[in-house]
């Protein structure tokens, strides 16, 4: 067991279903006979985030990542399930924040940094006096390595690194204990994104603050999380210990992720691919929806959805036939 | 340099320069660098380094009232960066092709695919429609489109994302270019998708012999795809190499700090490392060395004397350190 295992969960999520109704408008169904069309953005998902540790959730674009982030923060109702957040210091249920991936479009543009970032304060009343207010913007500013007098500018006049730093100011000025990001440094440079993902590690030490960090950058998310749930199509296919999914990845689509990402340190220059595409999901094939694209897939994957199990070593997957046992990859 | 001979586009100190109504920008200044056939030469650098701009001025694409204001282009024994806009747009297409970000910006959604490759191969190579739409099927089977027969007579809509990136790819191959320069052409797509495109780029760029400028800010993709490396910064190149140099023996502070920021699939750190700051705004570019004010070897001379790129190994790089003397 790793010690992130043994931790209280900060957030339990059992069952969760999100579905979208993406019909043609209702006319244009008549006339043209289509019928409704939904989308299972999110499909039966379940996991849990240990307290003052790090969930990453890793997949491809469209498989519902941002979904599960907007329902977890409220921004989204579940169609079916459960999100369950710990008590928090102070007994009440843990809150959340969430940091989006555009440090561009999420700040408004005609109001100055600390209004910003005084938003929350005023409107959850968290502090009494216009002074207080002021004195915490600061202290907020200092905190994400600003200086308090940038709390005078307007967000065009900084760069994309330093409107992030402003959305985390932002997104901490209620107090959080719980803070979801959605690809906070996918719309970064690599030398800006070191910056962003040092003050957030630094802030999760400092402030005990627990993660849910979303991103497609499996390199981004090595550094950041004890344990990382992949989701394919809706669901999460493989969920484990950050060190055992790069080391043994039981789930043939893990294994697909990891070899191709372009790598630096051992570049594979002469491969040739057929990691065939990405499937729609207004029609997702029937059974395990990875089978169009498994290089093991069998009769069975075709017809059965695969269940949830669990590894001995504590890993959860979605197979019908990953092994129990270290794999000879 | 004695394979300038063969280069197929080689770029000779160019400058950029957007005039302004309260001051002049030079978003390029003193780009030298050259691509032989079958050789793919990775440009790398931060959002706004003037990777995209370098493209652009090559294929004279530049926005008005941008101009090249210094230095020479030269595609294989032609002069190009003198030529007027209808003599430049006879070379788009024909011995220059463009891959782009976005496939969608360069395919028209009103059109089959087949119809825009057999007429940009005819626009460019004298061919009877019946030999043109062979040859676009030829094409989609080069770039491993399954069942191109049928494929031909479909429209973009009807294809993935991955799949459009392949009939871009296509399409800028459809006229046998000398040189493809190509944008970020993965940054769109998935991870999975994107590993085929960097290996079907590589391949034709070698079947072909084709040079290839791919420019992107993703340094694993300059890992497996690219032959050689250049690194600009605040509109210059700082340095040039073989890529296995340049990625694990940079010789530039800012390339050694960027390689040094990204976080590793092999083991985890408890801090990256960072290079701290930002690079500067074009108006407000620093005297001497641009990258001094975030550099950790910064000397006295780096803030008087802006250090030329230089020649060191089968490389070049521009900062004092390496010019035999001292920062
Ligand atoms: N508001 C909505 N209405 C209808 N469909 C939606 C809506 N939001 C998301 N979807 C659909 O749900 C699926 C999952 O989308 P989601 O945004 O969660 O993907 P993602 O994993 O975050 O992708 P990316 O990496 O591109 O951000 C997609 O098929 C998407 O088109
Ligand atoms: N039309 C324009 N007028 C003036 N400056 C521009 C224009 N387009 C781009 N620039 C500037 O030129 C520089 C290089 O831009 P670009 O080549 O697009 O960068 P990259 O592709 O490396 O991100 C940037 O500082 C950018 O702001
Ligand atoms: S269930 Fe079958 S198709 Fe799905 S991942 Fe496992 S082996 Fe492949
Ligand atoms: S010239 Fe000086 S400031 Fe510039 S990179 Fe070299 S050491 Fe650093
Ligand atoms: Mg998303
Ligand atoms: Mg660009």
């Amino acid at each position: 067991m790793t010690v992130s295992a043994q931790k209280k969960p900060a957030l339990t999520v059992n069952g969760l279903v999100k579905t979208f109704d993406v019909s043609a408008p209702w006319l244009n169904r008549v006339i043209e006979r289509k019928p409704r069309q939904f989308v299972q953005a999110v499909n039966d998902i379940a996991f849990t985030v240990p307290a003052g540790g790090c969930l990453s959730i890793v997949g491809e674009s469209g498989c519902g990542k941002s979904t599960v982030a907007r329902l977890v923060t409220g921004l989204h109702k579940a169609s079916a399930g459960e999100i369950r957040f710990a008590p928090g210091r102070a007994g009440a249920p843990l809150s959340a924040q969430m940091i989006f991936q555009d440090p561009y479009a999420s700040l408004n543009p005609r109001w100055r940094v600390k209004n910003i970032i005084a938003e929350p304060l005023r409107e959850l009343k968290l502090r009494d006096t216009a002074a207080e207010v002021i004195e915490r913007v600061e202290e907020l500013l200092l905190t994400v390595g600003l200086s308090a007098s940038d709390g005078e500018k307007f967000p065009h006049e900084f760069s994309g690194g330093q409107r992030q730093r402003i959305s985390i100011a932002r997104a901490l000025a209620s107090e959080p204990e719980f803070l979801v990001c959605d690809e906070p440094t996918s719309a970064l440079d690599v030398s800006v994104q070191a910056q962003v993902l040092n003050l957030m590690r630094r802030l999760q030490d400092e402030l005990g603050l627990t993660y849910l960090f979303i991103s497609h950058d499996m390199s981004v998310v090595r550094h950041m999380s004890d344990r990382i749930a992949v989701m394919y199509l809706g669901r999460i296919v493989e969920e484990g210990d950050t060190e055992e999914l790069f080391a043994r990845p039981r789930h043939p689509y893990t294994q697909l992720l990891l070899q191709t990402i372009p790598n630096i340190t051992s570049p594979r220059r002469d491969r040739e691919l057929a990691a065939g595409e990405v499937p729609s999901p207004l029609k997702p094939p029937s059974g395990c929806t990875f089978h169009p694209r498994c290089p093991i897939a069998t009769a069975r994957c075709s017809a059965e959805v695969p269940a949830v199990r669990t590894l001995a070593n504590g890993t959860r997957v979605a197979c019908h036939l990953a092994i129990d046992e270290p794999a000879s990859a | 340099m004695g394979e300038a001979e063969k280069a197929v586009i080689d770029v000779r100190n160019l400058q950029v320069e957007f005039p302004g109504r309260r001051a002049t920008v030079t978003p390029l200044s003193d780009i030298s660098l050259s691509i032989r056939a079958g050789e793919i030469l990775g440009v790398v650098g931060e959002s706004g380094a003037g990777k995209s701009m370098t493209g652009l001025a090559i294929q004279g694409l530049l926005e008005r009232p941008g101009r090249i204001s210094g230095g020479e282009i030269w595609l294989g024994n032609r002069r190009i960066d003198t030529l007027d806009d209808r003599a430049m747009e006879q070379i788009r297409g024909r011995e220059i092709g463009a891959i782009f970000q976005d496939p969608l910006t360069s395919l028209n959604p009103l059109f089959t695919v087949g119809s825009q490759l057999t007429e940009t191969i005819r626009l460019h190579l004298s061919m009877g429609k019946v030999e043109a739409r062979a040859r676009a099927v030829q094409l989609l089977r080069d770039v491993g489109i399954p069942a191109p027969e049928e494929r031909v007579d479909h429209y973009p809509h009807q294809f993935s994302g991955g799949m459009r990136q392949r009939v871009v790819i296509a399409l800028a191959l459809s006229a046998s270019p000398k040189l493809i320069i190509a944008d970020e052409p993965t940054t769109a797509l998935d991870v999975s998708i994107q590993a085929q495109i960097i290996s079907l780029l590589r391949r034709l760029c070698k079947e072909k012999q084709t040079a290839v400028m791919l420019v992107t800010h993703d340094m694993g993709v300059i890992a497996e795809a690219a032959d050689r490396v250049a690194v600009m910064y605040a509109g210059r190149l700082i340095e040039i190499g073989p890529v296995e140099q340049v990625l694990h023996a940079p010789r530039h502070p800012y390339t050694q700090g960027l390689m040094a920021s990204i976080p590793s699939l092999g083991a985890r750190v408890e801090k990256l490392n960072q290079i701290d700051g930002s690079m500067p705004r074009l108006d407000a570019i620093p005297a001497g060395c641009a990258f001094n004010p975030r550099c950790v070897s910064v000397g006295p001379r780096c803030l008087r004397e802006r250090p030329e790129l230089i020649a060191v190994g089968d490389g070049a790089n521009a900062c004092w350190l390496n010019a035999g003397g001292t920062a």
